[in-house]
This record gives structure tokens, C-alpha cells and sequence, in this order.
């Protein structure tokens, strides 16, 4: 359930000056002419109110995701091979996918009220496309989640092991069928297809498959899951590089590691290639000006290279101290070692994304780290071919101290496509600055989001401290406690 | 097309109410008729495998609407800022005060939980009334279609209304009045013994109170919007919906003293449905009425997106819908029957 929005920029302005009856035509929207400083100020606010919310919110829905394939996978080994171990280990993840769901689905609420509260003027112009595929999350995911959660969590006594794993199925198809509809959300704005422009000015839904069926929404939505997959993985791969090492739960332990390597491995490099590439080469094709500027391009070039590490200077227009790889760019974007890549000085100032060193570090701290976990779910995986991963110390220590980077992976990676996406809300048709709302002053929205702050602050040590006693406890059997009533999902009883 | 999506979200937002409102209603008398642990554990069971699924339609009322009406969508998102988001903590903090009670076997933890489980029950049918009553009432709308009011300002009604004036204070504690005696009822209808009797008292107690504020809100709401005596006098038909609501006020007393449980929940229901399509058909055609010029107003007319979408949204919306019943249906059927201490559940 990941929405999008856009993102922070700072920016000094001016006290405030209230611009009341404003009306964002066609021409003032894409004019990129930076109005009155005063309403940067709400802006600013407002792009930190859903860029706070959202990366909070996605924390859990990423965790969610992937370990619905994992646990469907738990599950189907169970069914086909009869060994309850993999029963108890689906149990067990079930509880920490039952508290990161939870968590998903509170968080996730303030996101769709969101478009509306703080981002009207937008959603007045857009709320005929894109209201479509929010409204359908809603009708078609979020019943479908509702309903099956409780029968997964409590009902496994009840509904038997084949009606259990039905009810694993529909959690799994929920929560991704979920992720789709949020993504070609996204997608629309970052490559808007199947819409017209009515009298008002206003976006309306022209085709609904070709909304549905983005070509950037499918690369997008694969390159998001696998993402989503590799947080599964790497969570359960580490909890049970924890147990080895701790020696508790430790055949558990190696239930967690079989699985969470295998499939990681293979998600880490399907999110190199095809998916990432795939994503890369939609952003070549569709918001060059991004890719010059997250590739930190400041000149156009026949043969790029591709740039590991340096700091861009946007006074000098240079890279400090770059290392590059000579003509990689140019090869993996046209797949020719010559081909030309256009820099950033091909476009209007005004057309390049607001806050490029951001955008530059969050792409190359993704990429960083996809790259790490190919390397670190290759060697894993040789070694559990080998038979000598629960043996072999440095790689559990490996894994087990991976678990944030996944998280920080799928931040950076959104972040680089929302940074990457502006300065338009609506890649080439309103920019951000345009839409929010008008009304809402900078110092309601600053209420809000330092309540949101206090509150996501609570909900993150709520989490921490429950997944821990869930760790802690282990997959094995509990006692009931006093009084003949078990806890929460203990053996799915009923 | 646009009159038929009007149907369809009102039809939504009343499912909802009546849906979640049973679950917010438990919440609310939850500390008064549940004492100890195991009472409040049956409580929560009583909701327990339907409380997210009704709170879904509220998620999904909302995504209807903004692709139905994206104006009015936009306009009272924005200018209903802060209730909402207050509205979105008191879900956030309600959501998880259920969900994760039961995770800890101690009692302060759970003590605490209680606590917050039914404070955000309390206060969102306090602010879902005053939502409401803002609606009734108009509001201060401009050329643009657009407003902000602030949580309130002198409390009287006028140009420069907040949230809260004392006819949206009235309504909201009408709303909760309203929603107690529905949860009373529902908790009723799914235990036994000291808990059905607690809870039967407190239905009896809010009923008075319903019909009390049943007939003042009623009489207050002619003044405040005229429209409403307009609407109903244009569509005379339109009195089956009072006279339906009435029939459920007298059904919930005359069941109550039956002690039918089932049948004074199912007239609560049909009270709350009869109540929100007198409403919905008072305001129509306006979707947010202006309290600064009437022509300023959110209408059917003024807020709806084309009909190219309006008409490939009834086709997914109805299939989707097939389905929600269907989920929905299949989890009250399984969920049929008294809540008890034996039966092992989650909560």
C-alpha cells in the first residue's frame, strides 16, 4: 500500500502572504514560473507532510508483501510434504506479518484521506483518473485482506491445512493485488496514459486499460515487489542467521535461512535484471531530465560513464572526486557503447528536478545496495548449496546485520522516484507546486504533521517491542495462559 | 449518471455507518458494561473477525467518492482538515488498541489499551456527528469551491463557522447517543448473562436520550438548513424515510421490552438507515450546501467527474461490490451466534 507523493525541498521564503482565490489553469500550471515565495512556505509543508507519512507507512507494507510469499511458500511446502516444522515457522511469521500488517493498515488510511486534505488542487484536477484506481484498491484489496486476515491469523483449527493455505493465497493475492493499484496510482503521475482534458481544465479517465496498463506501471510494479520480496528475505534470512548464532530455535532457524537465501538470491538479481534495468531505461525513455540528473550528468556525452561515487557541486556544475566506470551509462541505457546521454544542460532550469543532490545520493544509495545484496545473497546461497551456511559464521553475521538495508534500500528507491519526478506532480502536465492546498495553512499542516510525528514515534517502539518478543519467543510451542484463553494466533486456535 | 453515484456513496457512507457503528458503539460502552478482563475480552470478541472489514467500507466510500466527485472530494477534504486528521489518530490509536491488547499477558498493558479502545471510540462518533452537522448546515463555501474551518470559532452559526458550533456539538452527541444505543445493542445481541443484561440497561438508557435528541435535532435541523423542508416537499415520497427511521426508534423500545435482542439491533438499524436517507434526500441535489451564497454550492451537477469513468466505474464497482457482499456475508454467517469464554479467538 505505498502511495506517492512528492517529496521535501527546502528552500528559504518569506513570511507569508495569503493568495486565497487562485486558480490553476492549464497555462499557470505548466508554467514553471515560481510564484509567490509566502506559498512556498505551505508547499514545503505539505510535501513533508505525506513524505513523512508515506516513508513511515512503507516500512510495513513492504515487510507485509514479501513475507506473504514467503509464508504462501511455508505453506505450500507444508501442505505438499506434511512436515509440520513448516507449519509452526509459517505460524510464526504469520504473528509478525499479523502486527506489520496492522501497522500497515492504520498508517495506510491517513495516506488515501491525504490527496484530498493536503493536496486538493491536485486532486480536483486528477480525481477522475486516479480516484479510479484508489477506489478499486479499496473495493477490490482491502475486502478481500479484511476478510482473510482474521482466517489466516485465527483460523487454521477451524478451516483445516487446505483451507488454511487458501486463506495464505488470499492474503498474498490481496495485499499484492493492493500494491498494484497504488503503483499504477503512481505510475499515472509519473507517466500519465488514458486521460483527457475536459473544459475545466481538469484530467478525466479517457481509457481505463491504458491507466490499468501503464508500461511504466508494470516495470514499476515488478521492480517495487522484488523489492518487497528482498525485505521478506532478508528479515527472515537474518532471523535465522539470529538463531544459529544464538543458538536457540536453531532447526527453525534453518527453515528461515533455506528459504530467505533461496528466494533472495533469486529476487536479487531479477531487481538487477530484468526489473531495475527495466525501470531505468522507462525513466531514459520517458523523464530524461531525471535520469541526467540521478546519474549526476551535468553535460551531455557521447559514451557516459556510469558514476559509483562522487558529490555533485551545483554551483560548479561538477562532480568532486568521481569514480566512474567508463561508457557504462551509454550501454546500459541504449545498450551502445557511444550512444549519447543527454546531460543536464539540455534542459530548463525549471525542469529539472528541485533538489538534485538528494535525488543523485537516494538512486546511488539504492543501486549501492542492490548491488551488496546480490553479493551477499550469492555467497550465502553457495554455501547453503554447499551445505556449509549454518556453519560458516561470517556469512550469518553477514545476513543477520543486512535486515535495515533492505528497508533503506526500498526508501531510497522511492525517493528517487519521487524526487526524480519533479518538479511536476504530474510528470509534464501540473507541476507540485500548484497543488496543494490552497487553503490549509503551513501552520495547520505543521500541527498535523508534528502529531503524525509523536504518534509514528509510538507505533515504531510498539512495533520493535512486539516483533522482538515474537523473535524472542520463537516458532515452538507456548503454553495458554491462565484462564483457558490463548493469546493472539498462538496455534490458531479457536 | 452522477445522480446514481450520489445513490451509491450515500448507500456507502450508510452501510458504513451502520456497519462501524455497531463496532464504535462497543467501544464506547465497553469500560461501563465490561469489568473484568474476561468480560472485556468478550467485548472484544464481539467485534473481533468484523471491525476491519467494516472499517473498510469507510476506505472504500472515501475512494468512491473521489473518483465519483473529485470537487467535493477536494473541497471538504481540505476544508474538513483538521477534524480528519484528528478523525485518522483517534482510527490509528482505536486500530491498534484492538489489535495488539492481547498481545501482552499483563494486566496494566491491557488495562491501558481499554482505555484507549474506548476514548477513540467516544471521540469518533463525536466528530463523525459534527461532520455531519457540518454538512447539514453548509459551509462557508467560495466562488472556487473551496473553504477551511478552524475547530471552532464563537460556537454560533453564521459566515465564519468552526467545526464545532452548537448545532454541530448537538449532532455530534446525538452521534454518539446514537452509536452507544447501536453497540448496546449489538454487544446485547452476542452475549450472555451479566454482559447481555449490562448492556441491555445501557441500550434502555440511550434510548431515551436517542429519542429525546431524535426530536430536537430534528426540529433545530428545519431551521438551520431550510433546505431540508424544501427537498421533502419536493419529493413527498421521500417521507418513508422519516416515517422508516421513526418505526425503528419504536421497534428498538418495543423489542428492548421484549427482550429480543436480534430485533432491537435489526430496528436500531433500520432507525440509523431511515435517519441517514432523510439526509442524504433532505440535502439533494446539493452534496455540500454553502452557508455564504447558495450558488456557491457543491452539487451533483457542479462536482462529478465525465461519464466515460462515472459509467467504467459502475461496471468494476458492481463486480467488486458482488464480491465485498459475498466476504461479508460469509464472515457473519461464520461469525453467527453468542461470543463465549470457552471458545478460544484472539482477542
Amino acid at each position: 500500500m505505498a502511495f506517492s507523493a512528492p517529496f521535501s525541498k527546502t528552500r528559504n521564503s518569506p513570511p507569508s502572504l495569503k493568495l486565497r482565490y487562485y486558480v490553476p489553469s492549464a497555462a499557470r500550471r505548466c508554467s514553471g514560473i515560481q510564484e509567490n515565495q509566502s506559498l512556498q512556505d505551505a508547499l514545503i509543508v505539505h510535501r513533508l507532510h505525506f513524505a513523512f507519512t508515506i516513508t513511515f507507512h512503507y516500512i510495513f507494507p513492504q515487510l507485509t508483501m514479501g513475507l506473504a510469499l514467503l509464508i504462501l511458500i511455508l505453506k505450500s511446502i507444508a501442505l505438499r510434504s506434511g512436515n509440520e516444522e513448516y507449519n509452526r515457522a509459517a505460524r510464526f511469521w504469520a504473528k509478525i506479518f499479523g502486527v506489520s500488517f496492522a501497522i500497515g493498515v492504520v498508517t495506510g488510511i491517513p495516506m488515501e484521506f491525504q490527496f484530498g486534505t493536503n493536496w486538493a488542487e491536485f486532486s480536483k484536477s486528477a480525481g477522475g483518473v486516479i480516484g479510479q484506481t484508489l477506489a478499486l484498491e479499496g473495493v477490490y484489496s482491502f475486502f478481500l485482506e479484511s476478510t482473510f486476515l482474521g482466517l489466516f491469523l485465527f483460523g487454521e483449527k477451524r478451516l483445516g491445512p487446505r483451507g488454511h493455505w487458501v486463506t495464505s493465497l488470499m492474503m498474498f493475492l490481496g495485499s499484492w493485488l493492493s500494491g498494484y493499484f497504488i503503483v499504477a496510482t503512481n505510475a499515472w503521475m509519473q507517466h500519465p496514459a488514458g486521460y483527457t482534458v475536459d473544459s475545466h481544465g481538469n484530467f478525466q479517465l479517457a481509457d481505463f486499460w491504458a491507466l490499468l496498463l501503464n508500461p511504466w506501471g508494470l516495470w514499476e510494479y515488478a521492480h517495487t515487489m522484488i523489492g518487497a520480496t528482498l525485505t521478506g528475505c532478508f528479515t527472515m534470512a537474518a532471523v535465522g542467521a539470529f538463531y544459529l548464532l544464538a543458538h536457540k530455535h536453531e532447526e527453525y532457524g534453518r527453515i528461515f535461512l533455506k528459504l530467505g537465501v533461496t528466494a533472495g538470491v533469486i529476487a536479487a538479481i531479477l531487481q538487477l535484471f530484468p526489473f531495475g534495468d527495466g525501470q531505468g531505461r522507462m525513466i531514459a525513455k520517458y523523464q530524461p531530465a531525471t535520469l541526467a540528473a540521478m546519474e549526476g550528468l551535468f553535460h551531455t556525452r557521447d559514451g557516459a560513464p556510469l558514476i559509483i561515487l562522487g558529490q555533485p557541486d551545483m554551483e560548479k556544475q561538477r562532480l568532486d572526486n568521481p569514480m566512474e566506470f567508463p561508457w557504462m551509462l551509454s550501454f546500459l541505457t541504449y545498450r551502445a557503447w557511444t550512444a549519447q546521454i543527454k546531460g543536464m544542460d539540455e534542459f530548463p532550469p525549471q525542469d529539472l528536478p528541485d533538489n538534485i543532490p538528494l535525488l543523485y545520493y537516494s538512486y546511488h544509495v539504492m543501486v549501492g545496495l542492490g548491488t551488496i545484496f546480490i553479493a551477499v545473497f550469492v555467497i550465502a546461497a553457495w554455501q547453503l548449496w554447499r551445505g556449509a551456511l549454518y556453519r560458516s559464521r561470517a556469512v550469518l553475521w553477514a545476513l543477520m546485520l543486512c535486515l535495515p538495508f533492505p528497508y533503506i534500500a526500498n526508501t531510497a528507491g522511492w525517493i528517487t522516484a519521487e524526487m526524480g519526478r519533479q518538479p511536476w506532480l504530474i510528470y509534464g502536465l501540473m507541476r507540485t507546486n500548484v497543488g496543494f492546498s490552497r487553503q490549509v495553512s503551513a501552520g495547520n499542516a505543521w500541527f498535523t504533521l508534528i502529531g503524525f510525528m509523536g504518534l509514528y514515534t509510538v507505533l515504531g517502539i510498539l512495533f520493535l517491542f512486539l516483533v522482538y518478543r515474537e523473535i524472542d519467543h520463537g516458532p515452538g510451542p507456548r503454553p495458554l495462559r491462565a484462564g483457558g484463553s490463548s493469546s493472539f494466533g498462538s496455534g490458531g486456535a479457536e | 449518471m452522477g445522480n446514481l453515484w450520489f445513490l451509491l456513496v450515500a448507500l456507502m457512507l450508510t452501510v458504513y455507518v451502520v456497519l462501524d457503528g455497531f463496532d464504535l458503539g462497543a467501544g464506547i460502552i465497553h469500560l461501563f458494561v465490561a469489568k473484568t478482563d474476561e468480560e472485556r475480552r468478550l467485548v472484544l470478541r464481539s467485534i473481533g473477525p468484523v471491525w476491519d472489514g467494516n472499517e473498510v467500507w469507510l476506505l472504500a466510500t472515501g475512494g468512491t467518492l473521489y473518483f465519483a466527485f473529485p470537487a467535493l472530494y477536494a473541497a471538504s477534504f481540505s476544508g474538513f482538515y483538521l477534524p480528519l486528521m484528528i478523525v485518522l489518530w483517534l482510527l490509528i490509536l482505536r486500530g491498534i488498541s484492538i489489535e495488539f491488547r492481547s498481545h501482552v499477558d499483563e494486566p496494566t498493558w491491557a488495562v491501558f489499551w481499554d482505555a484507549v479502545f474506548g476514548f477513540s471510540s467516544l471521540l469518533l462518533a463525536v466528530f463523525y456527528g459534527a461532520a455531519l452537522g457540518n454538512v447539514v448546515r453548509g459551509v462557508p463555501l467560495d466562488a472556487q469551491g473551496r473553504f477551511f474551518e478552524p475547530l471552532w470559532t464563537n460556537f454560533r452559526l453564521g459566515p465564519d463557522t468552526g467545526i464545532l458550533d452548537w448545532y454541530t456539538i448537538l449532532v455530534g452527541v446525538f452521534a454518539l447517543l446514537v452509536l452507544t444505543l447501536h453497540g448496546a445493542l449489538w454487544v446485547a445481541l452476542k452475549t450472555e448473562n451479566v454482559l447481555n443484561q449490562r448492556s441491555r440497561q445501557a441500550a434502555r438508557a440511550a434510548w431515551w436520550g436517542v429519542a429525546a435528541f431524535t426530536v430536537i435535532v430534528t426540529l433545530f435541523t428545519f431551521r438551520v438548513q431550510p433546505q431540508v423542508g424544501v427537498s421533502l416537499a419536493a419529493h413527498p415520497w421521500g417521507y418513508i424515510f422519516p416515517a422508516f427511521a421513526l418505526a425503528g426508534l419504536l421497534g428498538m423500545a418495543w423489542f428492548l421490552k421484549q427482550k429480543n435482542d436480534a430485533r432491537a439491533f435489526f430496528s436500531s438499524c433500520a432507525y440509523i438507515v431511515g435517519m441517514l436517507a432523510s439526509v442524504a434526500l433532505g440535502l439533494y441535489p446539493y452534496l455540500l450546501p454553502a452557508s455564504t451564497d447558495p450558488a456557491f454550492a457543491l452539487t451533483v451537477e457542479n462536482s462529478q467527474a465525465q461519464p466515460y469513468g462515472l459509467r467504467i466505474g459502475l461496471i468494476w464497482w458492481l463486480i467488486g461490490m458482488a464480491f465485498a457482499i459475498a466476504y461479508s456475508v460469509y464472515t457473519y454467517r461464520s461469525f453467527a451466534g453468542k461470543v463465549r469464554p470457552s471458545s478460544e479467538e484472539g482477542y
